[in-house]
């Protein structure tokens, strides 16, 4: 048989297999460069970025629960401007697709950071997150209401040119009507889901462990929910859907793209292995060869729901 | 790198503290004392995360199971505080495990010449005995170990062999001085030359107390940190301590796991 096909298109990216790495579970990429081959990859999406440098949470910050982990790492990045010093001359070297995650304190820095982004030719797209912090008034969440997120997507909109994919928090009543929300909007993908919020509790102090108190939980752990949710979004939508959430093998990222994602976003098992994203990758592309499918695309959607 | 690596030994040296040997890739070998690996005990997902360990020994021992007649071996010590350590304890020679590493910078070996002053904290105590073997070649190495109680203070006896000068301090008084280590160490230091150097590996609140110490009489301290860490490669940012210039404004954050985790006591911020 000849090679299968693995491309496919995200928002007018072409992404050379559908396995790209999960924003703040991958630096900015050159931090994995000794472990794996990044032209092996879909895509990078860096570490969210903010105007400013932004310094985070006190520690602890991590902590390991059963079959996931909990972080609160409070956003900590270097912001725009030594990104554009530093980090994107690397990115010049590399062929794969660069995808910034970003994301604003207010409404106008969503919009500010999406302008400056737009202007840099290094950057293949961008991520929204709006599935962080509060805003600088009433305390709304952009993520988790959906006129809100209309708004903070509209003015992104109309601040770029790229690409645009909006990453999605699970944290709300329904899903999909966010979804819905931010596609009106004018996103050209969605990528879901970020972490469930969690928390965990030490007993002999009577205390939290995480010293924000509570964090979003990652991992195999969040796998179901992770796969029901992409699954009722791709149904309700029509741009591409971008699956996460506790993906470890090749298995894990086929029943995502079964479910409907276009692609998928690997990130807690970069932290266990390095190298997790080429390893699913070419786990993929064995899975098609094994089983005579010649392009990834006949998988997209391919579910079956009868009995 | 990342690689397989078989267990050769799994010893319990004092009540709840292990010392495992396991088999390395020759290639390991340029790794410099400090350094450290991050272990997955096990292939399963729970526990999900790789435990990080300094490197306690590397070297080599004779072997017909190698093409080259040797077999490149890398040790850790390590105390069972949780589930992770717990199950690593149970591991036999034979059983296998994936290893990342040698992560991280290390300890500066410096100026020969100085004296070389050795702190160590409990299991702290783990990478500065391939650091002391490094240091032995060309300087005067002295160790002051420090625990609760005698069952803290390990592998005393392969430091002394070494040629190492040992100096002991629990807080009970069943193995050395009674008292805390920073004592000892205090009373050395005031007799110490301006070029020694101190190489501290323990709890913080030691750490704490020995880069007072150095501040106090001027001598150079390097520290080596611990971290709760995910990754071990800089990308999870779990692990970050304050630098010396950090503020809420300007954060100056240093990742225990990249930036570390051997630190120059100076460029942290030990409030």
């Amino acid at each position: 048989m000849t090679q299968p096909n693995l491309s496919v298109d995200i928002a007018g990216i072409t992404l050379r297999n559908p396995v790209m790495t999960a924003s703040g579970t991958f630096g900015y990429g050159s931090e994995f460069a000794p472990y794996l081959d990044l032209e092996k990859i879909g895509a990078i999406i860096t570490k969210g970025l903010s105007l400013k440098p932004k310094a985070g949470n006190p520690t602890p910050r991590i902590v390991e629960t059963p079959g996931g982990m909990l972080n609160a790492i409070g956003l900590q990045n270097v912001g725009i401007d030594t990104f554009i010093g530093e980090k994107v001359p690397y990115l010049r070297k590399i062929s794969t697709p660069v995808i910034v995650n970003l994301y604003g304190n207010s409404l106008e820095e969503y919009g500010e950071l999406a302008g400056r982004l737009d202007g840099i030719a290094e950057v293949a797209g961008i991520e929204v997150n709006i599935s962080c912090p509060n805003v600088k008034q009433g305390g709304i969440v952009f993520g988790t209401d959906p006129k809100a997120a209309f708004e903070v997507v509209d003015l992104v909109r109309r601040n770029t040119g790229k690409p645009m994919i909006v990453k999605l928090s699970p944290n709300v009543t329904d899903v999909v009507v966010m979804a819905k929300s931010c596609v009106d909007a004018g996103a050209d993908a969605l990528s879901l889901i970020n972490t469930l919020t969690g928390m965990a509790i030490d007993l002999k102090s009577r205390r939290p462990i995480l010293a924000n108190i509570t964090g979003g939980l990652s991992g195999p752990a969040i796998k179901p929910v992770a796969l029901r949710m992409v699954w009722q979004v791709a149904r309700a939508v029509t741009v591409p859907v971008i699956g996460i959430g506790g993906i470890m093998t090749a298995v894990d990222a086929l029943e995502f793209i079964l479910a409907g994602a276009t692609a998928v976003q690997i990130g807690t098992a970069n932290f266990l292995d390095p190298s997790a994203a080429e390893t699913i990758a070419a786990g993929i592309e064995t899975y098609l060869v094994e089983n005579g499918i010649a392009d990834i695309r006949e998988l997209i959607g391919a579910l079956k729901t009868d009995r | 790198m990342q690689f397989k690596s078989m267990v050769l030994s799994n010893v319990e040296v004092s009540p709840s503290y292990f010392r495992m040997r396991m088999t390395a890739p020759p290639t390991i070998g340029v790794s410099c004392p400090g350094q450290f690996v991050m272990v997955k005990v096990n292939p399963a997902i729970d526990p999900l995360l790789r435990r990080p360990f300094g490197v306690f020994d590397l070297g080599t021992f004779e072997t017909e199971f190698t093409d080259c007649g040797r077999q490149t071996y890398l040790e850790i010590l390590y105390k069972v505080v949780g589930k992770g350590t717990a199950m690593l304890s149970t591991l036999h020679q034979g059983d296998h495990l994936d290893i990342l590493g040698p992560l991280g910078k290390g300890f500066t070996l410096g100026d020969p010449a100085g004296e070389k002053l050795l702190v160590g904290g409990g299991v702290g105590l783990a990478p500065l005995y391939y650091l002391a073997k490094e240091l032995v070649k060309e300087s005067r190495v002295h160790l002051f170990a420090g625990g609760r109680n005698k069952e803290d203070i390990l592998c005393i006896t392969e430091f002394d062999r070494l040629g190492v000068e040992t100096y002991v301090a629990t807080d009970d008084g069943t193995l050395g001085a009674q008292g805390l280590v920073t004592e000892v160490l205090e009373q050395h230091l005031s007799r110490a030359g301006a070029n020694a150097t101190i190489y501290a590996c323990g709890p913080t609140p030691m750490l704490k107390a020995v880069a007072f110490l150095a501040d106090k009489y001027g001598i150079a301290c390097q520290v080596s940190l611990e971290g709760y860490m995910a990754c071990g490669v800089g990308a999870c940012l779990g692990c970050v301590v304050q630098g010396k210039d950090h503020s809420e404004a300007t954060p100056d954050y240093r990742c225990v796991c990249k930036d570390g985790p051997v630190f120059d006591q100076t460029d942290l911020l030990w409030s």
